[in-house]
């Protein structure tokens, strides 16, 4: 069956929920968004979605779209009990990334010193509590070696080595899974670094380490699976008929 | 009280926290009265919108403490951008669960309560004065997060009596009852003062988030968050905040805004609006970058649109 790079992105995504139990899934971001309401209709019948708003919600209204489009609402969740809920680590999370160093740090606050920035991004948000209280796995929709560098101008999201040194309450829930991006799926060996897991298909292993900008194991690199026939039913059907996915990884 | 009464109650220097999240029931009302005053040198403590581009771009502000600043549909406040990029006022970056925490602090009175979030990461090299504490019951060592008191705060809300107990009437109360907490002083404008027996006739009584003992003064503000959203009475007027975004990128563009909107008063900026919209303002003037392009540079890609909109 035919299906396209953003479709296998989603079911990668969705991925990365299996097995997370009755978490909140959050999800920044189109193909993210897609994965954890796919996770939902699929493995993960337990996992919490919000409507991006104020609810959750155990029908959800059209993808982008808050509970005012639709939807039946099961809980409510206003901004401060976002914290409140990531406190208790009931929450599993999937971010992008402005970069990403070898470790998994993340920046997504600013381009430059701090001080000054040649560049103001979004601002550090909520990474830094994210990376030290649940599972966070990140999404880069353009694989390059401008996301993937030496190292991040401002550590945002904690990588697997400043986890390690920045003490017990750092390290106790500090779990990152694995970086879907729009060539293949990364995660994170023994010694913390990124490494390949799989590249997706029509993607070589070299073809991700030149994209890259920190050398990255390939061996033991496989292909990422294809969506399932019942999957590319649901993606196409039910979760983005849209085909928003199209707009963020294109072809 | 008046708009005027209450912007001649601010002094210089003063520390101010501002309600609302994002582009979301922003006391725009009092913002604009703040801009028509010769107050500066502020330390502004909030989790930013346009309340932050403005008094940033009028010059009001010495001091920044921000979870982020964002106007939700647009990833970033120019203002605020260009604020940080010439490195015009200081500022204090916290992950936005740290800076909640400092709110609670400030609102109980503590110094500082421990958090995990911040360990690892660059918000406490950005900001070398943060201190962590060791726990007396286990070998954890959390964030130590300052209580981020305030001298004033300016809150938003749908419904107020006259005594000043405050109500919300959309889903999501922000944090306004703690800012009201964390201040010495607390002026609440609302889009319409009811009797207090008005208060819970058609809405539960949980709506009714700030009590009077927190309140210092109220002002009757009707669109007094605009063009930040205020929901159920109205939602974020995007071709306005467009037309804002795109004139806050270039000065001549800006000193158009300033002239059009911001150099009367309350009364004056709503015919203003009107204005606009009966021009048919569609906003951003065909200046590129307001809702569509996304550069590698800009922050994630689809952190703006689809998904959560909250880190």
């Amino acid at each position: 069956m035919e299906f396209t790079r953003a479709e296998v992105c989603v079911t990668a995504a969705s991925d990365t929920w299996r097995d997370a139990g009755e978490v909140l899934a959050h999800a920044v971001g189109t193909v993210p968004a897609a994965g954890a309401r796919l996770a939902r209709l699929t493995h993960s019948p337990d996992l919490v979605l919000s409507d991006g708003e104020a609810f959750l919600m155990s029908e959800l209204p059209p993808l982008g779209q808050t509970a005012a489009a639709g939807g039946v609402i099961e809980a409510w969740l206003p901004y401060r009990r976002v914290f409140d809920v990531l406190q208790t680590g009931r929450r599993q999370s999937m971010m992008g990334a402005s970069q990403l160093d070898r470790y998994g740090n993340q920046n997504i606050s600013a381009i430059g010193d701090w001080r000054r920035p040649s560049r103001q991004l979004i601002g550090v948000r909520g990474a830094p509590g994210n990376t030290v209280n649940h599972r966070t796995d990140y999404w880069v929709p353009n694989h390059s070696t401008r996301v993937f560098v030496e190292s991040v101008d401002v550590v945002s999201g904690v990588g697997n080595d400043r986890a390690r040194t920045g003490g017990p309450a750092a390290r106790r829930f500090h779990r990152l899974g694995v970086v879907v991006t729009d060539l293949a799926v990364l995660d994170y060996g023994p010694d913390g670094r990124l490494r390949i897991r799989s590249v997706h298909p029509g993607v070589t292993v070299r073809q991700v380490q030149e994209c890259t900008g920190f050398p990255l194991d390939g061996t033991g690199a496989g292909e990422t699976r294809a969506p399932t026939a019942e999957e590319l039913r649901l993606i196409r059907e039910v979760v983005d008929p849209g085909s928003l996915r199209s707009r963020e990884v294109p072809g | 009280m008046s708009l005027e009464d209450f912007a001649s109650a601010i002094e210089p220097g003063a520390t101010v926290g501002i309600g609302g999240w994002g582009s979301r029931r922003k006391p725009m009302a009092l913002v604009r009265a703040l801009l028509r005053t010769d107050v500066t040198d502020l330390t502004v403590v909030s989790l930013g919108g346009p309340d932050v581009g403005l008094l940033c771009a009028a010059g009001k502000v010495r001091r920044l403490v921000y979870g982020f600043v964002s106007l939700d549909s647009i990833a970033l406040d120019p203002h605020f951008r260009a604020a940080r990029e010439s490195g015009a006022v200081e500022t204090a970056e916290y992950d936005e669960g740290m800076f909640v925490a400092g709110l609670r602090a400030a609102a109980q009175r503590l110094s500082f309560l421990p958090t995990r979030a911040g360990l690892g990461s660059d918000v406490l090299t950005m900001n070398p004065d943060l201190r962590t504490v060791s726990s007396p019951y286990d070998d954890e060592e959390y964030v130590a997060m300052p209580a981020l008191r305030m001298d004033v705060a300016l809150i938003h809300l749908n419904r107020a009596d006259a005594a000043g107990n405050g109500q919300y009437l959309g889903p999501d109360p922000y944090f306004d009852d703690l800012y009201a907490m964390a201040a010495d002083r607390c002026y609440l404008s609302c889009e319409r003062i009811v009797p207090t027996g008005d208060l819970v006739r058609d809405a539960p009584v949980q709506s009714l988030l700030v009590s009077r003992m927190h309140v210092t003064g109220v002002v009757e503000t009707p669109r007094g968050a605009h063009f930040t959203s205020c929901v159920p009475d109205y939602d974020r007027d995007e071709a306005f905040q467009r037309e804002y975004a795109g004139a806050a990128k270039d000065p001549a563009a800006w000193r158009r805004f300033e002239e059009s909107f911001l150099r009367g008063d309350e009364a004056d900026y709503r015919a203003a609006v009107a204005g606009f919209h009966d021009a048919g303002g569609t906003g951003g003037a065909g200046i590129p970058g307001c809702a569509g392009r996304i550069g590698e540079t800009d922050g994630p890609r689809g952190t703006r649109g689809i998904g959560e909109r909250r880190g």
